[in-house]
């Protein structure tokens, strides 16, 4: 762990030295990159902490027996359809799912919904999805829509199976 | 997004006026977690702002434009698995594209690639699950998004 720390510090300062040097010398495209880099920081600097003060929420109120019930072992399609529903109300794509995929799986879910809801929160979040309709038309998103969803699930059921048979188990304390 | 400051402020709200002491904790873990995985944001942006550099959405509409169907699937499903933007950003893209005639099922490839495949995203998403599950669950999106192309090509009558 402690190696990795160090890697990390390197790569981040050569970076930082690089887009340094590149605004004294007047480099193009090291500002470029830094611009990119910053546009992005900001990006997600409006869209995690919310993400994140929920998800401390979650872990707080949320008891394990509900999670265990609704999104665990026994939770049976009812499960997957929750799921879903919640994925795809909530914002930010890939990057916030994550940690809400984490928190989940702590509090009990099982493997295969966890998977479903990554899946889901990808690419079915319904203000996304309306967004996306209206540039690329109804029938677009609906073939995504009912072609990725099944494929998701089926998916994630395969998977989750395949881990659980090796007793998979996500690291602790992220 | 203000929609999104909105409710968590309420349910923060809420949540303090139930229980003082629980709401705190949740904020603590909150930071707590948060601060855990920003180093690896951050290592995140770096690669994010590289790539970005590399790969402009002018060279990406360039090759999604010029080729036949099929190499365009291709390399769509290749620019939208190293790049990461934002849904604002892509989708009045791909409605661009799609006005200069690049066919549905080649954006289909690209924005599924872009939602559901993260090369740069893997950092965070390793920290989180680990590496093979991560390198499964990519690799799985990869073939779930070439199959919803395909399937787009055939309703739309791109293909076959």
């Amino acid at each position: 762990m402690k190696k990795n720390f160090k890697i990390k510090i390197a790569y981040i300062s050569t970076y930082v030295l690089f887009l340094v040097v590149s605004f004294i010398l007047g480099y193009n495209p090291g500002k470029e990159i830094a611009f990119n880099f910053i546009s992005f920081l900001i990006y997600m600097l409006k869209i995690l902490p919310c993400a994140f003060i929920l998800i401390g929420l979650f872990e707080v109120w949320v008891k394990r027996e509900v999670i265990e019930k609704h999104l665990g072992e026994e939770s049976g399609i009812k499960g997957y359809i929750w799921v879903i529903l919640l994925a795809g109300t909530i914002a930010g794509g890939l990057l916030v799912a994550f940690p809400v995929a984490y928190s989940l799986y702590n509090k009990g879910a099982k493997l295969s919904i966890v998977f479903t809801y990554i899946g889901a929160a990808a690419i079915c979040r319904i203000p996304m999805t309306l967004y996306e309709a209206s540039f690329m038309g109804v029938k677009f998103t609906a073939i995504r829509l009912l072609v990725s969803l099944p494929l998701v699930i089926i998916t994630s059921i395969l998977l989750g199976e395949y881990l659980t048979k090796g007793n998979y188990k996500m690291a602790e304390g992220k | 997004m203000y929609y999104t400051y909105t409710i968590t402020g309420l349910i923060l709200l809420i949540s303090f006026i139930a229980n003082r002491g629980k709401t705190l904790k949740a904020v603590k873990i909150s930071i707590g977690k948060f601060i855990k995985i920003f180093p690896t944001f951050i290592a995140m942006l770096i690669l994010v702002s590289i790539i970005l550099f590399l790969f402009p959405d002018e060279v990406i509409s360039n090759y999604l434009g010029n080729s036949s169907k099929f190499i365009s699937v291709l390399l769509a499903s290749f620019f939208g698995s190293i790049t990461l933007m934002p849904g604002f950003v892509a989708f009045p893209l791909c409605g661009i594209l799609l006005n200069k005639g690049v066919p549905y099922m080649v954006l289909s490839a690209f924005t599924t690639t872009l939602m559901m495949v993260g090369i740069v995203t893997f950092p965070i998403e390793k920290e989180y699950f680990g590496v093979k599950v991560t390198i499964i669950r990519n690799i799985i999106s990869f073939f779930i998004a070439l199959i919803i192309a395909i399937i787009t090509g055939i309703l739309f009558r791109e293909v076959f």
